[in-house]
């Protein structure tokens, strides 16, 4: 019997179980794109039928790190950049747990790129929400490393002269399963994308983006988008990783043109999770390492009997 | 202790295999019956560089280093570079007999390998072996082993070498040989092992005294690194994650871990850089499992933030230092305990962990089960501090020792049952940080459990764990989680986890912390045989420091002498401050040239220290007291 009777509660579970019903006033500014990750998010969870016990929501520093202080969950605010090795240990202990990690583009892709491109490329079973909204807002408005070249800040008064992260392929290139790209303005596939993003078994990486009217573009800025796999002017197949190659390249780009292309870029079903490849060398117990610790037969090793032999 | 003692020293090129050969030389030393004590010197190179490692062996136990050696097996150097005199590096081709001679003792036995070491190359070598009454026994080793096998079992023919001048049993070799080789490579090699030492006993007319001392234990026991008793303490306490970057020393811990833990149903993770290593462990222990990392000084320094946020979260992890000489990547391979600040005071804010600085093999098992005790009862980090010489030391400790039973216990954790009776806030939140928690401790949930969801924040936070400004709180919650620290110490006060040595009074205290405590045991020892009154105590709880029991200790002597393998008196500073007196009392004797204090630098730095001199050897360093 699991010692987590909340993971697989067999049970209808409504959007409003993961709003606080002491909702912490938010932060976050009016008209900040964070509301609608936070929604989107609330919204999805019913759908891949997740109860609020059993989701774990890691998140790094900076506005979008407060997301977990105001959805229902286990949570755990980290410190800056380093919510994904905290997540992906947490689901290699109790794969059972739907993991979730959650930051902005400077915390995912300037602070903690390092982990970003290991995670991607261990391709662990969770859920990556990038808050993208080019700026840092939370230190008021420095450039950031999807700012676009020339952007103007306290920090940079000449204008940025670096070419800014190319988040989507990054995340290609790193090895992530199923890259997507939504936006807070398109509530209806920010919901989508979110709950296959879920469901999805590997590392799935949604750059959110998210306007700060404060310290940037407000949402007017993100419309008109593009769903480029529900427009004809973009053929390309999610599955094929050349295909995906190019429409993201293409997506980074005409962003900083003013066009906002949407959807899911790659989706690879057949790469096994790290979970799986590690259980397939011998390197992971099949029943969540969590469990073992409330399992009152379990009949615990000793170095004495397994290795002192090798010491006489 | 008898004065009679082995202290065997092989010599060579590193990748020359001397760390296996000497290890299997202990260990037949130990199945003779001897109590054996290792010491290892070796260069941050993978091929070629002057590498040697001692094996001290007696009949009575052994706990150090010892002064100088008796025998030296030099084989050559396969890999050196440098042939020349001149060369910046100096010639490294002889480097494994000239570089050892300083410190081989008069009367010493000299075995060597003339089919790579030339000692015409030597300067003065046949007025020095005169001068000492050095014993030497030259040998084409290279060359039996290839007539016999191959070129690098020329090892195997210096042990048959050795053993036929000190007189030990080659059924010892033998038998190691055949637990660990295939057959295609026994024979050669058990071959080579009895022609050399056939060979030896016939050609040469022994003319020194020195034999193998006889012994015999009354129990079995078994040959162990503070590594190996760090990972089995581990392993013990039911930790099966470990997440960790290679680093030397800590290498050591993180590769026994990674090999034992498939095997236990565990997890190892080796990952992108330090920090992330750290986060991992924080990571899986909070989803419920024992989890560590850890590292050596520069990759513990990128785990600062991540152990400050444990700190905060009170998310319980054990992370393990292994110190070598600093600062910046220093000496990579040799030991110092310069890191002790480092992991106090590493992290914004004020400290709240737990440091342990073991001081002996067996000890370093019994404080890394007590470091996941600590961790997981506390709902706090616990640092495990020890250094490249402990780490790499090998000693015997009784099988017996490990004969305990396993402690998989979470700890300060809630079950299901336990949280429908739990306080909640009034949006649903299981409270995990109580205002009114017992010694501060305040039971964790686990992701899962139905009823337990709680936000962890490194922001400062309120019962439910939501981010809270309130000063009031603030104080409450700080207060709260200082007090752990109180009640830590009463735990380790109930343990005595500080090793008291020679007389219960005495005019002079010696002061060490952590992997000097056996050598400094030994000076004590043999201070109080030469008629000083002396004693000791090895230090293990660095924090929260043993406030009475030092404060007892002090007032007792009328001096002490603080030995330390740093340049600044790290622990002699943190006992000044912990006690806020005793300046005038405490001097210091330190070491930091790479290598471990042998015990009788300690003895001459006691004596010249009492007599208000320096110390005679320009390897240490004498601090007087304040006020002196």
């Amino acid at each position: 019997m699991s010692a987590f009777s909340a993971i697989g509660e067999d049970r209808e579970v409504d959007r409003e179980e993961f709003t606080p019903t002491l909702e912490p006033q938010a932060t976050w500014c009016p008209g900040c794109g964070d509301f609608g990750v936070l929604k989107a998010l609330k919204q999805s969870m019913p759908e891949v039928g997740r109860n609020p016990d059993e989701v774990l929501l890691v998140t790094g520093i900076g506005c979008s790190g407060k997301l977990n202080s105001y959805f229902e969950s286990y949570g755990y605010h980290s410190i800056h950049g380093r919510s994904l090795p905290i997540a992906r240990a947490a689901k290699l202990a109790n794969p059972d747990v739907e993991v979730i990690a959650a930051g902005g583009d400077g915390d995912g892709y300037g602070i903690g790129g390092n982990h970003f491109m290991h995670t991607a490329r261990e391709n662990h079973d969770m859920t990556y929400i990038v808050f993208n909204n080019e700026i840092f807002g939370l230190t008021k408005g420095q450039t950031s490393p999807t700012s676009p070249k020339g952007h103007k800040s306290k920090t940079q008064p000449h204008g940025s002269a670096k070419d800014p992260v190319r988040p989507l392929s990054l995340a290609l290139t790193s090895g992530a399963s199923y890259v997507a790209r939504t936006a807070a303005v398109n509530p209806n596939q920010a919901k989508k994308i979110l709950t296959e993003a879920m469901q999805h078994d590997g590392f799935a990486h949604v750059d959110f983006l998210t306007q700060c009217p404060t310290w940037n573009k407000d949402a007017r800025q993100y419309v008109p988008y593009i769903d480029v796999n529900d427009n004809d002017d973009y053929d390309f197949d999610p599955a094929d990783k050349g295909d995906a190659e190019r429409m993201a390249t293409e997506a980074e780009r005409s962003l900083y043109e003013g066009e906002v292309l949407t959807g899911r870029f790659y989706v690879d079903s057949e790469r096994p999770s790290y979970q799986e490849e590690k259980q397939a060398i011998g390197e992971m117990p099949e029943e969540p390492l969590a469990e073992r610790y409330f399992d009152d037969d379990y009949e615990w090793e000793r170095t004495h009997d397994v290795f002192l032999d090798r010491h006489k | 202790m008898t004065d009679h003692e082995l202290i065997w020293r092989i010599a060579g090129g590193s990748g020359d295999g001397i760390a296996s050969t000497s290890q299997n030389f202990a260990k037949a030393l130990m199945r003779a019956g001897l109590h054996v004590f290792t010491h290892r010197h070796y260069p941050s190179r993978i091929r070629g560089g002057h590498t040697y490692t001692e094996v001290r062996a007696a009949a009575d136990p052994v706990r150090s280093r010892g002064d100088g050696f008796n025998c030296l097996l030099a084989l050559g150097d396969s890999f050196a570079r440098n042939p020349q005199e001149d060369a910046y590096y100096d010639n490294e081709e002889v480097k494994p007999l000239a570089e050892n001679l300083d410190e081989l003792n008069e009367g010493g036995v000299i075995v060597y390998d003339t089919g790579l070491l030339d000692v015409d190359e030597i300067p003065n070598f046949e007025e020095r072996v005169e001068k000492n009454d050095w014993h030497v026994y030259p040998l084409n080793l290279r060359e039996i082993a290839r007539d016999h096998g191959r070129e690098v079992m020329r090892n195997t023919a210096g042990v048959g070498a050795t053993a036929a001048l000190l007189g030990i049993d080659l059924q010892y070799f033998e038998e190691l040989m055949a637990e660990a080789m295939p057959e295609e490579i026994l024979e050669p090699n058990v071959e080579i092992l009895h022609y050399t030492h056939d060979m030896v006993t016939e050609e040469f007319d022994f003319t020194h005294d020195l034999q193998v001392p006889q012994g015999s234990h009354n129990e079995e026991q078994v040959l162990l690194s503070g590594s190996d008793t760090i990972a089995y303490g581990a392993i013990d306490e039911g930790c099966r994650f470990i997440a960790g970057y290679p680093m030397t020393p800590w290498t050591e811990v993180f590769t026994i871990m990674s090999q034992a833990l498939p095997e236990l149903g565990g997890i190892s993770e080796q990952v992108e850089d330090e920090i992330a290593a750290a986060a991992l462990a924080l990571g899986a222990s909070h989803a419920g499992v024992k989890a560590m990392s850890g590292s050596s000084g520069g990759g513990f320094a990128l785990m600062s933030e991540p152990l400050g946020l444990a700190e905060m979260a009170e998310t319980p992890v054990v992370l393990v230092e292994a110190m070598r000489t600093g600062p910046s990547t220093g000496l990579p391979t040799k030991p110092e305990q310069g890191d002790l600040e480092h992991v106090l005071y590493t992290s914004q804010g004020d400290s709240n962990r737990v440091v342990l600085a073991p001081g002996t093999v067996a000890e370093a098992y019994e404080q890394s089960r007590l470091a996941f005790q600590l961790a997981y009862g506390y709902n706090i980090p616990v640092i495990l501090l020890y250094d490249q010489k402990l780490g790499g030391e090998l000693m015997n400790v009784p099988a017996s020792h490990f004969d305990r039973d396993p402690n998989p216990d979470l700890g300060a954790v809630t079950t299901e049952e336990e949280l429908e009776d739990a306080p909640h806030g009034p949006g649903g939140k299981f409270h995990r940080y109580r205002y009114d928690a017992e010694d501060g401790v305040s039971p964790r949930s686990i992701p899962g459990q139905k009823g337990g969801r709680f936000l962890v924040t490194g922001n400062e936070h309120n019962e439910a764990g939501h981010i809270d400004e309130d000063p009031t709180n603030r104080v409450t919650q700080m207060e709260r989680r200082m007090a752990k620290l109180d009640g830590v110490r009463e735990f380790l006060d109930e343990r005595s986890t500080q090793t008291h040595m020679g007389p219960d009074e005495a005019e002079y205290g010696l002061i060490t912390f952590g992997s000097q405590q056996g050598t400094v045991a030994e000076a004590v020892k043999r201070l109080n045989d030469a008629g000083h009154s002396v004693k000791g105590i090895g230090v293990s709880d660095m924090m929260p420091y043993p406030e009475a029991e030092m404060t007892a200790f002090l007032e007792s002597v009328d001096e002490a002498l603080v030995v330390e393998m740093n340049a600044s008196g790290q622990f002699r500073g943190l006992t000044q401050k912990e006690l806020g007196r005793f300046g005038g009392k405490l001097s210091s004797l330190l070491k930091y040239n790479g290598e471990p204090f042998e015990p009788a630098e300690v003895v001459s730095g006691f004596e010249a220290s009492i007599e208000g001199q320096d110390v005679p050897d320009q390897q240490t360093t004498y601090i007087p007291a304040a006020g002196d």
